[in-house]
């Protein structure tokens, strides 16, 4: 056979297939049912906290490079701290390696952590600039922000508990029941096998999601406020059992910048899990509200 | 119909990943201008208000016992004067240091280090908070701010207390050309709130601001002005070096500094 005619076969063979593929999304499309899955307030609350969280994470990360250091106890033990990120200097004076230091163990993590590129410079600074808001080390400016922002979160984040508990969507939606708990095994292979409940089940949260959500808004959540507060000196005076509770300033430092890595790394799962369930469907659902679901696929759902 | 959504869902995706760019660029970018900082000072005000409502003129700071001391505390900001003047004082062992307290009082007067030693004393152990993040725990002994202002007698229409320090401000973009810092009338009658010349029971040395440090157990670390030579009353600060009320506080530090 001519090369032309193994192609044109070839050309029509993908056109069917591909007119197939799009009748069998119209049909499933058609059959698609639509449920009002975010009202308007979690909707317009859960975008304000997205950009909250985001000005907090750069700045915090900020604030942060001003002593990228970090220890247990009240005060900093600064020939052994925690965690450190620092740059290593050779007998010119220059950068040379970004080094992150957690307990014991040295790493190389130049460009990244302890040493990056600034205007094609090696620069010592503990998170790159493109982590940080502002991007140029600048002390006051980031905490300008941070602290502006602190409040925004604050009652975003209390006007959402509030709602939650009185409209009972914390109670419903949110709080894992004892049936959760029971088939969280089953749940935790589904997901590792990327199967997501479909038809009626899709219309609820299933454990792993109520647990995720439940420990990010009230474990996380909480502790990342109480430990930001821990480190100002006046409220230190107003609340000196906060200290007690962390185990004095600088561990409540450490543990505010583990509770912000919690969040980042909720916010990783977040994106992976949007992403494969449906990116469109989730982000059209905290967007608009609707959500759309398969009803014919119903059989394999679970829970 | 399905390349009409897929453009669509192209267009989306392209359109928040322009906004996830244009907001980065953008916070960078208003931090740059004039009046977004602005914006975010004003929560400044909102912080000091409610932390000052819940810690009113009276909340102590936590003080700590000796064993909690640290190894070393971290020597910040100027670690030596090193001004002629200032080197012949530390030579004669600060004999001829001179604080003179005025401005809005109705008895100014000069304060000798003996005059500052003949005050009650108060030691306080406790910890010392730097904007940067770190803490370290000292002993600090004393006179309080308070029996100094009062000696004074403060008239009713002073509202601040500002320190001048004789540590010149290497970059020589400030002015005045030295530290200075300031504290409202309750952060300066505060209990805690002293002038000390000991540290760790010993007279304070160079780096630690000798011979007399402010120390304000409530504020962070840049509040607690070394080397001071002059306190002064005043209705505003308005017309001293920025205008901010203090050397940081002038390149663009808050002025409250309870966090």
């Amino acid at each position: 056979m001519h090369l032309e005619t193994q192609l044109l076969a070839f050309r029509a063979k993908s056109q069917e297939w591909w007119h197939a593929y799009l009748a069998r999304r119209r049909d499933r499309a058609a059959k698609r049912e639509f449920f009002y899955r975010h009202t308007g307030t979690v909707r317009a609350l859960h975008w304000i906290n997205a950009l909250c969280l985001l000005v907090m994470l750069m700045s915090g990360l900020q604030i942060f490079n001003a002593h990228p250091a970090l220890y247990w106890g009240p005060i900093s033990n600064f020939d052994h701290p925690f965690v450190s990120l620092f740059g290593e200097q050779n007998n010119a004076g220059q950068i040379t390696k970004g080094v992150t230091q957690i307990g014991p163990w040295h790493f190389n993590t130049t460009g990244l952590f302890g040493a990056s590129y600034e205007d094609g410079q090696l620069t010592a600074r503990g998170f790159p600039h493109w982590a940080t808001l502002p991007g140029p080390q600048w002390l006051a400016m980031g905490r300008l922000w941070h602290f502006f922002f602190a409040w925004i979160l604050v009652i975003n984040g209390l006007a959402f508990v509030v709602y939650a508990l009185v409209r009972r969507h914390a109670q419903k939606d949110l709080f894992p029941t004892r049936d959760d708990i029971r088939h969280l095994g089953r749940e935790i292979v589904d997901h590792l096998h990327l199967r997501f409940p479909k038809g009626e089940a899709a219309k609820r949260y299933n454990a792993l999601q109520k647990i995720a959500y439940f420990t990010v808004i009230f474990v996380i959540g909480p502790l990342i406020v109480l430990t930001g507060l821990t480190m100002s000196p006046t409220m230190d005076s107003v609340f000196p059992g906060l200290l007690w509770v962390f185990g004095g300033r600088q561990s409540a430092r450490t543990i505010h910048f583990l509770c912000a890595f919690s969040f980042l790394g909720f916010f990783v799962i977040h994106i992976v899990m949007v992403v494969l369930s449906g990116t469109w469907n989730n982000v059209r659902s905290m967007i608009t509200g609707w959500y759309g679901i398969d009803p014919d696929a119903q059989e394999t759902s679970h829970g | 119909m399905a390349e009409g959504k897929g453009t669509r869902r192209g267009f989306l995706g392209t359109a928040a990943a322009g906004a996830g760019a244009l907001l980065l660029s953008g916070c960078r970018g208003l931090s740059e201008t004039q009046w977004f900082p602005k914006v975010l000072d004003s929560a400044e005000g909102l912080t000091m208000r409610v932390q000052r409502l819940f810690a009113g003129s009276w909340s102590l700071a936590p003080e700590y016992s000796k064993a909690d001391l640290s190894p070393t505390f971290k020597a910040n900001g100027t670690l030596d004067p090193g001004t002629p003047v200032y080197n012949a004082m530390a030579a004669n062992g600060f004999r001829d240091w001179r604080i003179p307290v005025g401005g809005l009082v109705a008895h100014p007067f000069t304060l000798s280090l003996d005059d500052l030693r003949g005050f009650p004393s108060r030691t306080q152990i406790t910890r010392h908070d730097c904007v940067e993040g770190w803490s370290c725990i000292g002993e600090w002994t004393g006179a309080a701010l308070g029996l100094i202002l009062d000696k004074a007698q403060v008239m009713p229409k002073a509202r601040y207390v500002v320190f001048y320090c004789a540590d010149p401000m290497a970059d020589g973009t400030s002015d005045p050309p030295f530290y200075y810092e300031s504290l409202d009338l309750i952060e300066a009658c505060h209990p805690q709130t002293i002038l000390a010349y000991e540290m760790n029971g010993a007279p304070l040395t160079v780096p630690h601001g000798a011979p007399v440090r402010l120390r304000c157990e409530r504020q962070l670390g840049y509040k607690h002005a070394k080397y001071v030579e002059r306190i002064e009353l005043v209705e505003s600060f308005k017309h001293i070096g920025g205008g901010k009320g203090g050397y940081w506080e002038d390149q663009g530090y808050t002025w409250w500094a309870g966090i």
